[in-house]
This record gives C-alpha cells, structure tokens and sequence, in this order.
C-alpha cells in the first residue's frame, strides 16, 4: 500500500473529527472486548473482527443520510455499530442470548435493523452483492433518494454474481455504492494469488460503472470519496465503485493460524498506517483535544463496551421454543 | 498402521492418489498455499507442486465447473468447497453438468471427479456453517454421495472415489476430523488417539463405495446411521442398555441394500438417524426402503431421529442437534411398540 499523502489541511471541523475518533474506537475497543469474549469461550462459533479496518466504514458513514441503506458480509460488527446499532444488541448476539439482535439466534455473521436500516450481516461470500442491488431499485422505484452501501471483500469480489450484480446496476442506473473493503487477503489467500487485476475497482469499466481507490487508513480520505459517490449516487447517474484499501490486525476470524502473512507485515500496519492514531495524532497537533481530553473519551467508550460485554453475559439464552420461530409468518 | 486424524488420513489419501496418478489434481479455496482451512490438504502443494495443488478464487460455481471440464478431458480433479453450505453457488454445475455429461453424450465424456465437503454440526457454526446436504445430492441421478465417520474409511473411501469412473460427492462431517464426538458436548474432545479406527494402514489401499459397515452387532433393533451420528448411535445404546445392531452406512448413493435388509430382517424393528432436517431427509429414503422390502419383518414402525425442521441455530445447537438423549429415547420408544 502507497504511504500516506498529507491531508494538509484537512477540511473538517473539530466535532467530525472528534466524532470520527469516537465511532472508530468505539469498533476497536468492542472488538477487542469480543476477542477477550471469545478467548473466555461466551462467544462461540465464528466471529470476524474488524480491528484495522475502522476508518472503512466510519469515513463512508460520514457520507451517509437518514434512510440510505446499508449491507455486508459477516463482517459486520463495525458497520452495525457505525450506523448508530446497539452495542449492547450486537454483542449479546455474539453470545447467543435474547437480548441479540436475532434473539442469539443468527450469531456474530446475522444481524440485521430495520430502524438502522442495516440489512445484514451476511455469512455466505458474495451473497449481500446483489440484495444490495435489489435495496437500491427499490429506492429508485419509490423515487426517494436514498442510496445503498453494499460492501464486499476483496475475496468476495471474484463470485460471479458481483458481476451480474454490477451488470444489472449499471443498466438500471441503481443508487448503489459498492464498497470494496480490500484487505488484501481472503481467509488464507492473498490477492495476488486470487485475483487477476491489482486494481479491483478498475473491472466496474467493463460494465459502465465509475469508481476509484481509496485510502482506507484515511478516514478524512474515505469520507472525501464517499461523499463524491453518495452525491453521485444521488443524482440519479448510477452505480459508482469505491475499492478502499485497508487492512485487517487480526486472523480472519478467531481460529486462524495466521501462516500466509508475515508477523512484521501485520507489526508495519499497525505502527505506521493505523487509522485510529492517525486521528488521535491530527486532534493533538490541532490542538482540538488535550491528551486529557482523549483519556476520558476512552473512558466514556470503555463504558459502553463494558455495559454491552455485562449485558450479553447476563441477557438470558433464548427460550427453547424461538427455535421454531420466524421460519414462516405466524399461520 | 499409524494413528491418524480423519485430517492426517484425509491428507495422506490425496498424497497416495496424486503420487500413484499424475492425472490426480487438488485445489479449492484456500487449498494450495495455505493447505486448507481444515488442513486437509496441507504439504500437498509443496510436495507436488503449484500446477497440481493449488488456490482458486473464491467462486465455487468456478471451481466445479472447470474441474467438470478437466474430467471430461481425462484429467481427475479432486476439488475443495471449504463447507459444504459453500457449494449452494455450484449446484447448477453439480446437478446439472457433473451429473449428466455422460448421459448426454452417450458416455463420450465421463466426469470422474471428487467433490470433498464438509459437512454437519456441533461446531457452533450456525445457519451457514453447519448444515448437512446430503439429500440434495442423492437426489440427483448421476451422483454418488459418500459420508465416511473415521479416518480408516476415509482414507480408503477417498482413494476409491478418486479412482471412481464418475462424480463422487464426498462429505466428511467436520465434527470428526479430529476426534471421534458422540453428542456430550460438555465431555472433553476426544482426539483418534487409541480409537481402532484411528489405525490407519500405509501407503494404498481401497474401501469400496457402496458397502456399509455393522459397528455394533445386535439383537433388538437396527439402527441406520452415518457420519458423527455413528458415534452418537454407538453411546446411545450404550448408555440405555439397548442390543441395537448400529450401521454406519458409509455410502448413501450407492447404497448397500443388502446389508441394510439383513439387519432389519433379523431385529424386526428400525430407527434412522441423521442430524440433517427431518423433513424430505435421507431418512425418508431409508425408511421407504425398509417398509418395502422388510414389511413382514417389522414389529414396530420405523423411527428417525433427525434435526428439526428448522434452520441450523447458532444457540441451542445441542437443543437442534440429536444426541445421545433423543436417540435413546427413540431406542427405548421403539423397543416397546
Ligand atoms: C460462498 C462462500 N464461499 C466461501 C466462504 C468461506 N469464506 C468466508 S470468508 C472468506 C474470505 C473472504 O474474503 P474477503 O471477501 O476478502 O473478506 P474479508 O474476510 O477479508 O473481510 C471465505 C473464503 C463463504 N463463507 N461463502
Ligand atoms: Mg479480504
């Protein structure tokens, strides 16, 4: 990945960017707090966590309006969080209780809110693509102006119905934003042993759609071009395609013998492209926040993760008889 | 003999095949560099190289239909779908495609191919990580589907499949690769360490597809079974006291009639247990059979014991999964009818 371009002088106050600090921390601190979860065996199962790649969502959030709609992989925790879900709902639903937001019943990958309007996590690769599709017809039928963020992964990009997804979107001319949270690995494979093009956004040209990379450690950056594509979005011009090159500290999820990556690549990342610390750096020297400002953030954020971990150790298993529940409509 | 994991047997039985035939080709998902998710193709790639062992992307529609494409030319492709709930994209390409090219061209081409899946629960997957489609496969004409529970079994059914004339479904139930599990999730895993068929032979040999295997011999009832419910059968009539004769049927499509009937001819009574769905499940299938070809034998209905017709929850795994408990109480049920 290119090193950072200076933001100069990044044109955003001192309450966005403050804001952003909040929403990105807030994911990293849950994650973490999911991860001890995990290792203390209250999540079982699969759990995929979205330490590093914060800036992805928050900066694409930023762009987004009430009403737009969003949708992803099993990836989800940071986007359920960053569109304003309950942590305390996406956690207990990692631990399979009640108070989940699928009663425990969908678990880390399936979660959905229809006040968010978040239509899921989703656990098979690719299958969002073209529901994310069918959510932005709808908003062009209703003539409303919503758009729809539709993530994928960079594995994820090679299913062939990304491409008749992307097809179908150009030739209607839907209000979607792809988002390509590249990552540079799926599972244990690399890009370059997957995918042909180094460039992923580059294969929407093929089908008419405009798109671009984005730096994914930036949130300033992500936020630029999100807006650029929402307002594209908007106006009725069609699909746009943002890559967003990104990278995730952890394994893919919590059983991951992480072989296929060195130590040092994941240590580089970490130290001198972390997205979070970037902001942290740019509230410092802007003198937007004193360090003791930025402590009691942590603080306040370190609660609500604390509440959300008590919450779904506590929130009771769901009855036995939810087993059989929202299969069909009630007869 | 060596003591072996079903992932040890399972990686052992493609190195025999891709050493003893260099039409033999590997890949998947995550199989050639990082030598699978489950590890089952491990060292393959380094032993025998990038051309014969490698990485697809993530399309499984892709991987089958190029591997149907390379078995129609004589090469035998022995494919990866990283879990079974994965190959719902290629099913066109299995149902359709795989199936049928013989068929269609009047045996000119021929897709002797593996599909290695696995398969099943109790690893906390949820609804897209542990499902058990067995049904869907012997469904279809033109398929074999297989269902080994150990790493013996798996090991000579996989070389035999390989060594199939046609497409062979292969589905090894993901809860066994390690060690034997008979449902008491709380128990400690077990590994295949002083499991008798954890003893796996060296070098080549076969189980033919087609022949089920009696794990426990009995007098009172027959049970009809495979892959982890094997071992969940073997723990129920252990723990009820119950004579059951446990069949482990190894093979669904083709199935061994012929042992299956004995059984029941001699017991009189039969109950069928799977953790797929009840409903439409293989269980139909058996008992169908069994009322057909045993009728006058039967002093009881025939039983199954199957997952509820639910999807694959992600809590109450062991309330969906059916143990040792719900396939004693249908033992007892059956004895007293
Ligand atoms: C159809 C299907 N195939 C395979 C998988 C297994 N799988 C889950 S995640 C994953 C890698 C996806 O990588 P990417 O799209 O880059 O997303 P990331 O995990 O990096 O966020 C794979 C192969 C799956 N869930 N569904
Ligand atoms: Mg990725």
């Amino acid at each position: 990945m290119a090193a950072r371009k200076k933001t100069a002088k990044p044109n955003v106050s001192k309450e966005e960017l403050l804001q952003y600090y909040k929403d990105m921390l807030l994911i990293r601190r849950f994650e973490e707090k999911a991860g001890q979860l995990y290792g203390m065996g209250l999540i079982g199962g699969f759990c995929h966590l979205y330490i590093g790649q914060e800036a992805v969502v928050v900066g694409l959030e930023a762009a987004a309006e009430e009403g737009d709609k969003r949708i992803t992989s099993y990836r989800d925790h940071g986007h359920m969080l960053a569109c304003g879900m309950d942590p305390n709902g996406v956690m207990a639903e990692l631990t399979g209780r009640e108070g989940g937001y699928s009663k425990g019943k969908g678990g880390s990958m399936h979660m959905f809110s229809k006040e968010k309007h978040f239509y899921g996590g989703h656990g098979i690769v690719g299958a969002q693509v073209p529901l994310g599709a069918g959510l932005a017809f709808a908003d062009k039928y209703l003539e409303n102006g919503r758009v729809t963020f539709t993530y994928f992964g960079d594995g994820a990009a090679n299913q062939g119905q990304v491409y008749e997804t992307f097809n179908m979107a150009a030739l209607w001319d839907l209000p979607v934003i792809f988002v390509i949270e590249n990552n540079q690995y799926a599972m244990g494979t690399s890009m370059q042993r997957s995918t042909s093009t180094p460039d992923i956004y580059t294969r929407g040209a093929a089908f008419g759609i405009p798109g671009e990379t984005v730096d994914g450690m930036d949130v300033l950056a992500v936020k630029e071009a999100s807006e650029k594509a929402v307002a594209h979005c908007r106006s009725g011009k069609g699909p746009y395609i943002l890559e967003v090159k990104t990278y995730r500290y952890r394994g893919h999820s919590m059983s991951d013998p992480a072989k296929y990556r060195t130590r040092e690549e994941v240590q580089k990342m970490r130290e001198e492209r972390d997205a979070i610390e970037h902001v942290r750096q740019m509230l410092l020297t802007g003198k937007h926040a004193t360090e003791d400002d930025l402590k009691a953030i942590d603080k306040e954020i370190k609660a609500i993760v604390n509440e959300s971990a008590e919450f779904a150790k506590t929130s009771p298993e769901p009855a036995l008889d939810e087993l059989y529940t929202d299969i069909y409509a009630d007869a | 003999m060596t003591n072996m994991s079903m992932v040890e047997a399972i990686r052992d039985a493609l190195d025999v095949v891709m050493t003893k035939d260099d039409r033999v080709i590997v890949f998947g998902e995550d199989v050639g560099y990082f030598g699978g998710v489950f590890r089952c193709t491990q060292g393959l790639q380094e032993k025998h190289g990038k051309l014969r062992c490698f990485d697809t992307p993530i399309n499984e529609s892709g991987i089958v239909g190029t591997a149907i494409g390379m078995a129609a030319y004589g090469l035998r492709p022995c494919i990866e779908i990283q879990f079974a709930d994965y190959m719902y994209p290629a099913f066109d390409q299995i149902s359709q495609e795989a199936s049928r090219i013989r068929y269609r061209s009047n045996g000119d081409f021929t897709c002797p191919m593996v599909i290695r899946m696995p398969t099943g629960g109790g690893i906390f997957g949820g609804e897209t990580h542990s499902q058990s489609p067995e049904a869907l496969f012997t469904h279809v004409s033109g398929l074999k589907t297989v269902l080994p529970s150990n790493p013996y079994d798996v090991k000579g059914m996989l070389i035999a499949a390989i060594e199939d004339p046609d497409p062979v479904i292969f589905l090894e139930p993901k809860r066994l690769y390690h060690g034997p599990f008979d449902g008491h999730h709380e128990a400690e895993a077990k590994t295949w360490k002083g499991h008798p068929l954890g003893e796996v032979p060296e070098g080549y040999y076969t189980v033919p597809l087609g022949k089920a295997a009696v794990r426990r011999e009995g007098a009172d009832v027959t049970v009809l079974t495979y892959g982890t419910m094997v071992h969940v059968a073997l723990a129920a009539a252990e723990e009820q006291g119950v004579d059951a004769e446990i069949i482990d049927l190894r093979s669904l499509l083709p199935l061994d009639l012929e042992t299956i009937e004995a059984s029941v001819r001699k017991t009189g009574r039969c109950v069928v247990a799977h953790e797929a769905t009840l409903t439409s499940g293989f269980g139909a299938e058996l008992a169908a059979r069994i009322q057909k070809e045993c009728f006058y034998h039967l002093e009881a209905p025939v039983r199954r014991v199957a997952g509820w017709d639910v999807p694959y929850p992600h809590a109450q795994e062991w309330y969906y999964f059916p143990g040792p408990a719900r396939l004693g109480q249908a033992l007892l049920e059956t004895l007293e009818a």
